[in-house]
């Protein structure tokens, strides 16, 4: 692991943008000491940055919701963005999202503002290095653990890219405009049945379904709040386990739908479960967004709704 | 013993088992944490209050079954592991707790009375939630059984050792809280630089609260 304050090669951060964290595969296996997962909200965005640049899956890489200015130190860096529609330019010149791009060093990377999508993925070759906790380089806005902090005038560390596969030629992976610029919110989030769907009569699960939920401003990285139809409340229950995807229907009204930062128990009662791939789209979605829910069975096959992956 | 068990859906990369008994789900992470297959499969095993959860790949989902299974199974037959045989935890307690003189009071009983029954109780950690570290005991003296305050505190001490319910706990930092507390302890519950070890309190542990002088 290369050092904070080591010679090696670094990002340093110009402008820090807004919600911007360190973010890798998550801090898997702590639940039982009710320790949340973490790792990027829409993992799919995450993953395919990191393959652009030749890195792990699960390399630690930069979440953004904008607004970000890094600036290559220490040498030459090869970097990628995938995730939210935003413009990107190394020292003014425009690059596409979706590649490989060069970042000479002393050269800026700027990331604009989202015009689709919310969030934004930087991986580097290499990944992102430094102090990991518990196993993982996440922050995490639950409980508050931030082993690499973001904000302006950070250095933040870049390990070495990939012992046995070559840094990736510049350019060389064509643009995947479809995936990357513009992540679908899908038209439907698959829903299947969760550890309390059965404290809902069909009505309402139905009604759950049939209606447009919109995504409030409330919603942030440990869940998305989503307003609609009045749901009948019930009592709380004892403390369950609470899986990411999991939607809770709270006294207060509306659903969350519990994202990467998530408790690891709730009281409220899970009516059902979004699948991961349609999760990875709702991270994607903005306050004032739209989604709708289509139930699945058990019987339905497990990657029915999962894209191809790119 | 026999304990009566529902499989809950959870989607596709999570099994999800409640048991009619509050100290199951601990006893059954501690059966497939040492089972091999589990090891391989799960991604997660987390007890709550009586559900047990396995987080796994969409594709483990049979193998995950079949094991969690051979452990419920295992729960009615084998010997459970004797109370006396867990790991003890004594947690040092000044009763200074900022809601004592309520709770005595709500329980009509003096203060000396309500730390005698919190102190004499041993408990078990049945499982973690809301915070890392954050530990649910069980064993609480039924006398004391409240709920929640009404209003939760914005700010609870870090260290704060506190009833509601059934159960006792200790706050590990400082957060919001609606349980009533009863005292502080000086040992640092959670520490995440402990890499092998950052929680005091794992579910299927003992606890003993031990008092001490301010």
């Amino acid at each position: 692991m290369s050092g904070a304050s080591g010679g090696g090669a670094a990002l340093v951060v110009v402008a820090p943008g807004v919600a911007t964290t360190v973010q890798d595969a998550g801090r898997a296996g702590w639940a039982h000491l009710g320790v949340p997962r973490a790792g990027a909200a829409d993992r799919s965005s995450h993953r395919l940055a990191n393959r652009l640049v030749g890195n792990a899956e699960g390399a630690a890489a930069l979440e953004t919701s904008g607004g970000l200015a890094v600036r290559a130190e220490g040498g030459p860096l090869v970097v990628a963005v995938a995730g939210a529609d935003a413009s990107l330019e190394v020292d003014g010149a425009a690059v596409d999202a979706g590649r490989a791009v060069a970042l000479a060093a002393g050269t800026v990377l700027r990331v604009g503002v989202p015009r689709r999508g919310i969030r934004i993925y930087v991986a580097v070759a290499g990944g992102i290095a430094g102090l990991a906790v518990l196993g993982s380089r996440s922050a995490d806005a639950l409980s508050g653990i931030v082993p690499v902090p973001v904000a302006a005038g950070a250095r933040l560390a870049i390990g070495s890219p990939a012992v046995g596969g070559a840094a990736p030629a510049v350019g060389a992976v064509p643009p995947i405009a479809a995936t990357a610029a513009a992540p679908p919110v899908a038209d439907y989030l698959a829903l299947w049945p969760g550890p309390r769907s059965d404290r809902f009569d069909d009505a309402t699960r139905s009604l759950i379904a049939s209606s447009p939920w919109t995504v409030t401003p409330e919603s942030n990285r440990v869940g998305v709040r989503l307003a609609g139809p009045a749901i009948a409340s019930h009592d709380a229950l004892e403390s369950e386990p609470l899986v990411r995807g999991a939607v809770q229907v709270p006294p207060s009204g509306g659903l969350v739908v519990m994202l990467a930062d998530h408790p690891t128990t709730g009281g409220y009662p899970v009516v059902g479960v979004v699948d991961e791939a349609s999760v990875d789209a709702l991270a994607q979605a903005r306050p004032g967004d739209s989604v709708r829910f289509r139930w699945r069975r058990a019987s339905d096959p497990q990657t029915a709704s999962s894209p191809p992956r790119p | 013993m026999s304990v009566a068990v529902r499989w809950l859906p959870c989607g596709p990369c999570a099994t999800m088992v409640e048991l009619d008994d509050p100290e199951a789900p601990a006893v059954l992470r501690a059966a497939l944490a040492a089972d091999v297959a589990v090891r391989g499969a799960a991604i997660d095993v987390v007890p709550a209050a009586r559900t047990l959860l396995v987080t796994h790949e969409p594709g483990a989902t049979a193998a995950v079954r079949e094991a969690m299974e051979r452990a419920v199974a295992g729960l009615g037959i084998a010997a459970r592991p004797a109370a006396s045989a867990a790991p003890l935890v004594e947690v040092p307690v000044v009763y200074d707790g900022e809601d004592l003189a309520e709770v005595a009071s709500r329980v009509g009983r003096s203060v000396a009375e309500v730390v005698a029954m919190h102190a004499g109780a041993e408990y078990r950690v049945a499982f973690c939630g809301f915070a890392p570290g954050f530990a649910y005991l069980r064993g609480l003296d039924a006398r004391l059984v409240l709920p929640r305050r009404a209003t939760p505190r914005p700010r609870v001490p870090a260290g704060s050792v506190a009833i509601a319910a059934e159960y006792s706990a200790v706050y590990p930092g400082a957060s919001p809280g609606g349980w009533h507390l009863l005292g502080t302890t000086r040992m640092a519950m959670w520490d995440a630089s402990r890499a092998d070890a950052p929680a005091v309190l794992v579910p299927g542990m003992r606890v003993r609260f031990v008092p001490e002088a301010r």
